[in-house]
């Protein structure tokens, strides 16, 4: 909201020699966020005001110009008019008309120097200006013409246009309505500097004579209040004064007619939104009622709007004239030549008022305050207001009757005890602050005593303070007029805490270790397309599709929560590759997205109440699982070649290998099995389980989904799902045996097609407790060992726990071991 | 050797003469100085120190001399043979020395040579900056509290006190969840964790949330759809806005060094009352010391502490909240918050395995 300081100074005596910047901190400080402090008087130079006395429209150019001789009081005496020749391209006024003229010499806002110069094969000798060219508003449809009779040529225009004023642009928090508005902001800063206001509401209401307009509230949840003036033999032709356009272009809003600018000016001044119907266009009484199904309303911008049956709406015997509280209709808006006008003032339900905003799309100055709400006591106040501004400045007749109906909500008495702001703060305020800031801000303060017998205020809030209506809501007022600067800073002494979670704990770890082994962390945004699952080469009915949809995506395809981390990594994987960076091995650890199997709808819980378990249960069962998975993909060298030799592109191997790290660090065994499943390799998949349970897969990717999300060839990629490896607890120590070692190998013949892992697994079983450590050094094929067969090579360390083993008994548990491997497989020793 | 007192006439053994012992010992002495090697050293050393090496053959004569000139003999002896021995090792000790260094030196390599075999890793600064936040509010004693992303509209909204109309619900500030009465949004906040955490725990309760939230700002180089953010919550009896600031301002000097301090702007919060804005005092700020917009904070709205059925003639407790990558934006010098999200493995190795 933008007011010009000028027009708060006009209502409240601020100190002298306050600095804009001063003003502008005492607004913050009261809760106010300035968005701007922007100054007028960037204007140097020349600037006077000017008459067009002639207008030559020259044609040779793609848009019209205009050569305009301009008097700007050149003439020796008032007699004599000497004119000067200015080039402008803008066709919004007349021969006689009174303008700002910037001479040759004048510097405008932006820096913008005017000088003498030739365009357009004139000679163009200064510039007629904008309001816009002049820092006065955003408005440049067109230049600024002055009403007749404020100023004569040769004028100087910085008085006139008051070029020593400051806009203030502030922005208003939803719960201070009353603060958008000269009135409402007025008072703030007399609090600031302790001074006094002179309300532009408090201008005594006159008793009326019946009805203005007969008014029905038929919806009256959606209506409190609805007042009515009407004004007569109003002068359509009468311009809008000087003052009231200037200030209007400067809080931003465009000057229409005398009429329609009144009731915005009362708008800003009082706070109370205001509409101006066009007497003699309205048929019959007037209705305010929700809108029928299928209702239409053509609006004041030529829209033609179909209404919802939520719609706040006034009706007249045609049907609907007016979008209640957002926007008028068309067909009863003040004409040019409206003589007879009903001035609206009304109070909507704000909940009501921001549904029909966000329907139609349809933000206005007036639903900007209904959706804060509005003082109710001060619609008559601000239909009188304008009612007598149509009479000074236009001529009008005010008639006799007032419609006033409805039935207004006051804000009623809250009792607080009287230290609460000091519990609240943290602070011993001096004795009688909380009564005084209180009656400050409007309130009438009695004290009182509880029913405990401890001192309390009866608080009876101002009737434009409808957001006060809880002990909390009276101390945030003392608290903030006090000052948030005054409260001390104490730290708590908070009972001694457990520190992370284990699984938290175990999260850092993971990510640590992955980083130590060279993968970089990643954090990708998890939204996807379902796209991205017929390029994973996805069976139809496979798990990973059914996911959680969004319904009003950033972009249109990407409408799906993943349900792995491998979308977001392969994504960054390609950019990091088209970036020219060939060697990358990335990781996330992240929650992914698990709809249930049968949506569960969730159920509707109270709030003014803790709901009970049960309810809590089952809200939480209504959420999709959201595990913490983590995932890695790789491509290019996992070791690089370098002086020391060739380097080691990643492979399958590499990304099995992550999932060991991962649970090395969270202390559990991975076994790995051949896995097939899409989008890896089927014959480089693995399938990682942890206590037997399947808990992710690692591996190559296959290469049609390689080729589809193009990728480089032999990408890897894991993911597992952390949630499902269990949380290790006090883990036992091993014994060490202080005997020596026996250190054997075994090289082992047998079928190729063999896993490694079982072989291994029959070692260990074969080899029993002696067996201590075993390690696979080789794996060889060749011609000699025969069709489909393979050795392997292990070293195998034998130790007792209890003496120094032989090499007889170290031998013996080494043939058991190989027996084992020769009876599950066939195997031979080599 | 004889002297003219001699009371008997000596028997002159020539291998003893002090003449021959010292030509032997001279000799010596010059061969080990011209072995240049430990080899060549040891090839001299049994002509000296040897079985048949002069000062041995000498020493076995001495029983042929007279009984009163042995001792003399067999101190001269010794003498010879002690400066041979000490002649032998001190060489030996030179040529050790020698060989050692050079040894050293041949094995000398060029240290400068790169050894980036695996290429490093790296943590995300937007997770390591969130570890230590976590981590300075362990140090005070809470704990720390985490929730799902895709939320119920009760706990996001409804328990903290938005009305059912609040324009932040809408679709145009909140991603919602299909089909349109599901109930369930991508949370645009963590304060559903303080919600979650007020009903699961026993009060007093002091968490911090920190986590991945969801607003529908198109993307840009100050606004991501998916950021996160860092909630604080402490419930307890005799709550006060004064442990608000005190808490705060900790944690800015954790942050931000010894000298930084926060500063309260009343505001407005659906979910706090009252409420403010925080300002932090960033020593580093570019261009100069100075206030920077860090995030809001107030006292914990009564209307959510009955929502979680806390007794607020009891309990009163204060909230605040943080963006993360906002706060890695300034404090680091961040351009464009895009950067957070792509991925590039060059922005995230800048920032290492550690948040500073």
């Amino acid at each position: 909201m933008k007011i010009p300081l000028s027009w708060l100074k006009s209502h409240v005596d601020v100190p002298e020699g306050l600095t804009p910047d001063q003003i502008s901190e005492a607004l913050v400080n009261l809760g106010f966020e300035v968005e701007e402090m922007r100054s007028l008087d960037e204007v140097t130079g020349p600037l006077v005001v000017g008459r067009v006395v002639e207008i030559e429209e020259l044609k040779d150019f793609k848009k019209p110009i205009r050569y305009c001789q301009v008097d700007v009081g050149d003439g020796e005496d008032e007699d004599t008019v000497e004119t000067r020749g200015i080039i402008c391209g803008a066709t919004n006024f007349a021969e006689g008309d009174l303008v700002v003229v910037a001479l040759p010499g004048a510097v405008l806002p932006g820096g913008f120097a005017i000088s003498a110069r030739k365009t357009y094969g004139r000679t163009s000798n200064g510039m007629i200006c904008s309001a816009r060219e002049l820092g006065l508003g955003e408005d440049h449809a067109g230049i600024l013409v002055l009403p007749s009779g404020e100023a004569s040529p040769g004028d100087d225009a910085a008085p006139l246009l008051g070029l020593d004023d400051t806009v203030i642009d502030l922005e208003i928090t939803p719960d201070r309505g009353y603060a958008m508005s000269v009135r409402g902001m007025a008072r703030e800063l007399a609090i600031a500097f302790e001074t006094t206001l002179v309300d532009p509401a408090a201008i005594g209401v006159p008793g009326a004579e019946g009805d203005a307009h007969n008014v029905h509230i038929e919806a009256e949840d959606g209506c409190s209040r609805f007042v009515v003036r009407r004004v007569t033999g109003l002068d359509p032709t009468s311009p809008t004064p000087w003052f009231m356009r200037r200030r209007l272009m400067l809080a931003g809003i465009r000057s229409i007619s005398l009429a329609v600018d009144v009731t915005n000016y009362v708008m800003l001044e009082t706070g109370q939104p205001m509409h101006a119907f066009d007497t003699s266009s309205v048929k019959g009484n007037l209705v305010v009622r929700r809108a029928q199904p299928g209702e239409k309303l053509t609006t004041l911008d030529d829209v033609e709007r179909v209404l919802d049956p939520d719609d706040m709406v006034i009706a007249d015997d045609t049907g609907p004239i007016s979008l209640a509280g957002v926007m008028g209709g068309a067909s009863t808006e003040v004409r040019p030549d409206s003589t007879d006008i009903l001035l609206e003032a009304a109070v909507w339900d704000p909940p009501s008022i921001a549904r029909a905003v966000r329907r139609h799309k349809l933000p206005s100055e007036a639903s900007r305050r209904f959706e804060r709400s509005v003082d109710p006591a001060l619609a008559p106040a601000a239909a009188e207001r304008a009612a007598q501004l149509l009479r000074e400045h236009g001529e009008a007749r005010i008639q006799p009757g007032r419609t006033d109906v409805g039935r207004p909500e006051l804000p009623g008495p809250v009792l607080m005890e009287i230290d609460l702001p000091d519990r609240v703060a943290g602070i011993n305020y001096p004795r009688g602050v909380t009564a005084r800031r209180l009656s400050q801000i409007g309130c009438t303060v009695e004290v009182t005593t509880t029913t405990a017998g401890r001192a309390a205020v009866v608080v009876t809030p101002p009737t434009w303070r409808p957001d006060l209506t809880r002990p909390a809501d009276l101390v945030e007022e003392v608290l903030r007029l006090e000052g948030y600067h005054t409260i001390p800073s104490v730290l708590p002494a908070a009972p001694a805490g457990r520190g992370l979670t284990p699984s938290q704990r175990r999260r850092r770890a993971v990510a640590r270790t992955l980083a130590d082994v060279g993968y970089v962390e990643v954090t990708p945004m998890t939204f996807v397309s379902p796209e991205t699952w017929d390029a994973f080469g996805l069976p139809e009915d496979d798990v990973r599709r059914q996911t959680v949809k969004v319904l009003n995506p950033l972009e249109a395809d990407r409408d799906e929560m993943t349900t792995t981390l491998l979308p977001g990594l392969l994504e960054a994987l390609a950019r990091n590759v088209s970036r020219g960076i060939r060697d990358v091995a990335l990781f996330h650890v992240g929650q992914v997205v698990l709809p249930k199997a049968q949506q569960v709808p969730v159920p509707e819980l109270a709030t003014d109440r803790r709901p009970t378990d049960a309810e809590i249960a089952t809200l939480k069962a209504a959420l999709p699982a959201q595990p913490v998975h983590v995932g890695v993909v790789l491509t290019g060298n996992r070791q690089r070649p370098g002086w020391w030799g060739k380097g080691e592109p990643a492979t399958w191997a590499d990304a099995i290998q992550a999932a060991h790290d991962v649970a090395a660090v969270a202390g559990v065994e991975l076994t790995v099995q051949a896995g097939s499943l899409m989008p890896w390799h089927p014959g480089r998949c693995a399938e990682l389980r942890v206590g037997g349970f399947p808990v992710g897969h690692a591996g190559e990717l296959h290469p049609k989904v390689i080729e589809a999300l193009g990728l480089p060839k032999r990408t890897c990629a894991m993911e597992l799902d952390l949630d499902l490896l269990p949380l290790q607890k006090h883990r036992p120590a091993p014994k060490v045996s202080p005997y020596p070692p026996v250190l054997l190998d075994a090289a082992l013949v047998l079928d190729a097609a063999v896993p490694v892992a079982e072989v291994t697994e029959a070692l260990k079983s074969g080899g029993g407790a002696l067996l201590e450590d075993l390690h696979l050094f080789d794996v060889y094929t060749g011609e000699q060992l025969g069709e489909g067969k393979r050795s392997l090579a292990y070293s195998l360390r034998f130790r007792a726990p209890d003496k120094t083993l032989t090499l007889e008994e170290a031998t013996a548990a080494k043939e058991a071991a190989v027996a084992v491997v020769s009876e599950r497989f066939g195997a031979t020793l080599r | 050797m004889s002297g003219a007192n001699d009371p008997y006439d000596p028997k002159e053994v020539a291998a003893l003469a002090p003449e021959t012992l010292q030509q032997a010992v001279d000799k010596a002495k010059a061969e080990f100085s011209a072995a240049d090697s430990l080899e060549a050293l040891a090839g001299v050393k049994p002509a000296h120190l040897g079985d048949k090496s002069p000062l041995l053959v000498a020493r076995r004569e001495i029983g042929a001399l007279p009984p009163k000139a042995r001792s003399e003999a067999g101190k001269r002896v010794n003498e010879a043979q002690n400066t041979v021995k000490t002649a032998f090792e001190q060489r030996r000790a030179q040529l050790e020395i020698e060989r050692d260094e050079r040894v050293l030196r041949d094995e000398a390599v060029d240290v400068t040579l790169p050894w980036d075999r695996v290429p490093r890793g790296a943590r995300h600064p937007v997770s390591t900056l969130s570890e230590l936040i976590a981590d300075v509010f362990v140090g005070m004693g809470y704990e720390v509290a985490e929730g799902p992303e895709v939320e119920a509209e009760w706990f996001n909204f409804d328990a903290l006190n938005f009305l059912p109309d609040h324009p932040a619900r809408t679709m145009s500030d909140t991603f919602h969840i299909a089909p349109a009465d599901s109930g369930l949004v991508l949370r645009t906040h963590t304060s559903p964790v303080q919600i979650r955490s007020l009903l699961d725990r026993e009060l007093p309760v002091y968490v911090v949330c920190p986590g991945r939230t969801y607003r529908t700002d198109e993307i840009d180089a100050t606004h991501l759809p998916v950021f996160n953010q860092v909630e604080g919550l402490a419930v307890d009896k005799g709550i006060t806005m004064a442990h608000l600031k005190g808490t705060l301002d900790h944690f800015a000097r954790a942050m931000f060094g010894p000298e930084s301090k926060t500063r309260f702007r009343p505001n407005f919060f659906p979910f706090t009352e009252p409420s403010a804005e925080v300002d932090v005092w960033f020593p580093e700020k570019k261009g100069g010391a100075g206030w920077v917009e860090w995030g809001g904070c107030g006292m914990v709205d009564p209307n959510v502490l009955r929502a979680c059925g806390v007794d607020t003639d009891v309990y009163s407790g204060f909230a605040f909240g943080m963006g993360i990558d906002r706060t890695l934006q300034f404090r680091n010098g961040i351009p464009d918050m895009r950067d957070m999200v792509e991925g590039d493995v060059r922005f995230t190795t800048a920032f290492g395995t550690e948040a500073e």
